[in-house]
């Protein structure tokens, strides 16, 4: 293909998903709902999907490395965004939040000091009894510090923090110090970024599905961390207020200011204020993905992108080269990694809570493959036009479904089983059309819609 | 101090349900490992393979009920179970002919092949919300205990009583028929025969005349009967919920690469050493514990090494563990 038709053909692709949006907005024909509010809460979602997207895109289309963990790296995001936007519990550090420290530093020296063991000690029965000893010990003081200082920390107040908190020194005055949260973001990049250095030690030199599996399990065990470990973020119980950099709906209609200029645009004050506060989220959220897509970009342009996609295509021979393919991957599976903990936090940030039932694989980790896929992984305009094509398909297979039920059952009785079973059908039609989107476009278009150049 | 009620106290709490989930386990992953061995990729399908298997199963089995059909004491799900396996079979041979083979013929790399299995994983996970839904159903019927605790504590005066249910007393029986079945197929039979000799070497196999669709044919439809009855165990055991089925992956996966990929007799000694690696590691120990202690040893926490949330991550420092030390898995199963 020529240039002029790519950039022809990009351009036209662009437009018809920036359409998709708009006629959710503008119309309330078939699926449409008509309502701007549904296209900005849309455009919001996707324009993190399309973060994490671009995370995948770097370990997978830029590396080759298959990582199937991103629930995880989003959910560490989270809870990064609590630890930082929340105040801290009053008490807590007191109560047992040193203590709790103390422990996790005890874990961490016991694991440390076994590797160290290891290294020095000879192979033998000596070494293995060693190890098997220290770790045995390690963990007995670990929980016997770790455990009491818990049980206190769980114990103030729990019917509404119960947790040590975050580091927001707005106090009673928290939620005006929203900005807090914004910090937050690349610290939950830093996070996710700290897990994936200890995972890519560890996971990196297995085969490639191998490091599938092992990262799926590492994105189940920091659910399951964060669903019960209720000091640390209320576990199930959930953290709710996470404060946001935008303005509360709430202080808009009360501001005389904002109802008067609402009022000149021909809007009541409550759409006005929603609307007002979706595309302040937009605006952040989109500034972030520009810098992003930008430094992902002169990412791939650079001669380290190049060294990048020479071992993705011929690990051997970038061997030969003497390039260090183990190091190299290791920090690209950071680097992506990092960007899926931003969009992490940013999701919070945008819920304004953290729901740690609510992270599901399918959601956070199959749904942005699907994005890569079908956007053109290698290419980081792909992934981000993945991200926001899969995303509209994604909420609005719901009223497709259920448009479907209606036709398909049309005429029929209501107590039919074909009748019962298609008026549940529109909830789950989500996962059968993502799954036959994916195989399609692997099938027939296995490079995606916007190719790697 | 009080050995033989602590002998019972473990056996109720550990080592039957051990069995039982070992059982299921090691099912599961003999699918997983079939897989492997013959079509060389990691099927992330497998898990809603074995929902689909069950659903099917479940379906068929509400309809005996209302024929009135029973197997007395036993659950109709045992009944219901070919046509489970029939069909899923059925699905599965579609599945190969529209998807995988594909793949196959153009010699994809595994890794497009385990990402080919993650949209069939979705598609088969749609399906199973269609014809079933997303409710907790349980179809166990018949008798529920061989013996429950408390005749066990009249029949022999002990403090602590053992229970056994009858799914888990099935779940060992079908386990233990199914794996010789399997044994006796892969290793007396002719069809057999060429399928270990293709998973051992492809090209040799060809040149000998093997035919290759053969194989994967019935490599399928094994997988189908394998999937479908340890999903109906487990699901028989426990319950069944298309999303538990989707995590029982991460345990399969672990006891197959555990046991060494590719190798049948890996994938059955996998499974139970992470099923009773779960359930021994977030066991509390308090009880049993207390029985052999001396009096003034005794614990007063619960000894519980983990909390039972954490089970999925005792296979998985298992499955790391064995990946770091020895890739090949216990049974020197097939390697990169």
């Amino acid at each position: 293909m020529t240039d002029t038709t790519t950039v022809l053909r990009n351009t036209f692709l662009v437009l018809v998903v920036a359409l998709l949006y708009i006629l959710e907005g503008s119309t309330d024909f078939w699926i449409f709902s008509g309502s701007w509010n549904s296209t900005l809460t849309m455009l919001n979602f996707a324009l993190i999907s399309a973060i994490m997207a671009l995370g995948v895109n770097l370990q997978w289309g830029f590396a080759g490395l298959f990582n199937v963990g991103v629930m995880g790296f989003v959910a560490l995001g989270g809870l990064a965004a609590v630890l930082v936007a929340m105040p801290p519990t009053e008490g807590a550090m007191a109560a047992g939040g040193w203590q709790i420290m103390l422990g996790l530093l005890m874990g961490a020296a016991t694991l440390v000091l076994t590797v160290l063991v290891r290294a020095r000690m000879p192979e033998g029965w000596a070494r293995a009894g060693a190890t098997i000893a220290i770790l045995v010990i390690g963990f007995f003081l670990f929980r016997s510090i770790f455990d009491p200082a818990v049980g206190r920390v769980e114990a103030i107040n729990p019917a509404s923090t119960g947790h040590i908190g975050g580091l927001n020194f707005g106090g009673e005055n928290y939620r005006a110090w929203g900005w807090m949260t914004v910090i937050a973001w690349p610290v939950g990049g830093l996070l996710a970024a700290g897990a994936a250095w200890v995972i890519g030690k560890t996971a990196l030199g297995l085969r490639s599905d191998y490091l599938a599996i092992a990262t799926l399990g590492i994105s189940e065990i920091i659910i399951a961390v964060m669903k019960n470990e209720d000091w640390l973020a209320r576990g199930v119980k959930n953290v709710t207020g996470v404060p946001r950099p935008v303005p509360y709906e709430i202080d808009l209609q009360n501001d005389p200011s904002f109802v008067e200029s609402a009022a000149g645009w021909g809007l009541d004050p409550v759409t006005a204020s929603t609307i007002w506060v979706k595309i302040g989220y937009s605006l952040f959220f989109a500034a972030f993905l520009i810098v992003l897509l930008i430094l992902a970009q002169l990412a791939l342009k650079s001669p380290w992108g190049r060294m990048m996609r020479a071992i993705r295509d011929n690990e051997t021979a970038a061997r030969a080269m003497g390039k260090n393919v183990t190091a190299r991957h290791l920090q690209i599976f950071i680097l992506g990694s990092a960007l899926c903990g931003i969009a992490g936090a940013m999701l919070v940030t945008l819920d304004g809570q953290l729901t740690p039932t609510s992270y599901q694989p399918l959601r956070f980790t199959f749904l942005i493959w699907v994005m890569v896929i079908v956007g053109g992984s290698g290419n980081n305009f792909g992934a981000v036009l993945g991200g926001f094509l899969i995303w509209w398909l994604w909420v609005m297979v719901e009223p497709l479904g259920l448009w479907v039920a209606e036709v398909t059952t049309a005429g029929l009785d209501p107590q039919n089983w074909f009748a019962i079973r298609m008026a549940e059908f529109g909830a789950h039609m989500r996962l059968l059309t993502m799954g036959v989107v994916m195989l399609l476009v692997l099938r027939f278009s296995p490079r995606g819609l916007m190719p790697e150049k | 101090m009080d050995y033989l009620n602590a002998i019972v106290a473990l056996a109720n709490f550990v080592i039957v349900p051990g069995l039982a989930y070992g059982a299921q386990l090691a099912i599961g992953a003999l699918g997983v490992t079939l897989i492997y061995a013959i079509l060389r990729f990691s099927n992330f399908a497998h898990g809603d393979t074995m929902a689909f298997g069950t659903a099917i199963t479940i379906l068929f089995t509400f309809l005996f009920q209302s024929w009135g059909i029973s197997l007395g004491p036993l659950p109709t799900a045992l009944l219901a179970l070919p046509f489970g396996i029939a069909i899923t079979a059925l699905l599965l041979l579609g599945t190969d002919k529209v998807v995988y083979q594909f793949y196959r013929t153009q010699k994809a790399k595994p890794v497009i092949l385990v990402i080919v299995s993650m949209g069939v994983m979705f598609v088969m996970n749609g399906i199973v919300r269609f014809i079933i839904g997303v409710r907790d159903i349980r179809f166990a019927d018949g008798e529920r205990f061989i013996i429950s605790a408390r005749d066990f504590k009249e029949m022999t005066g002990l403090d602590e009583g053992l229970a056994i249910k009858t799914t888990q007393a099935i779940t060992v029986v079908v386990a233990i028929i199914v794996v010789a079945l399997l044994f006796w197929f892969l290793n007396k039979t002719r069809t057999g025969k060429s399928m270990r000799a293709f998973s051992d070497n492809e090209d040799l196999a060809l040149l000998s005349g093997i035919d290759p669709n053969r194989v994967v044919m019935v490599t399928w439809m094994i997988v189908a009967a394998l999937a479908t009855t340890a999903g109906v165990l487990y699901g028989l055991d426990k319950s069944f919920k298309a999303f538990t089925y989707f995590q029982l992956l991460l345990p399969i996966f672990a006891a197959a690469i555990v046991g060494g990929i590719g190798s049948p007799v890996g994938a059955i000694a996998g499974g139970f050493v992470i099923a009773f690696s779960e359930v021994t590691i977030t066991y509390a120990w308090k009880k049993v514990l207390t029985y052999t202690l001396p009096e003034e040893w005794a614990p007063d926490s619960l000894v519980q090494l983990l909390s039972t949330d954490y089970k999925f991550a005792v296979s998985f420092a298992i499955l790391i563990i064995v990946l770091l030390f020895r890739p090949t898995g216990l049974f020197r199963g097939q390697s990169i």
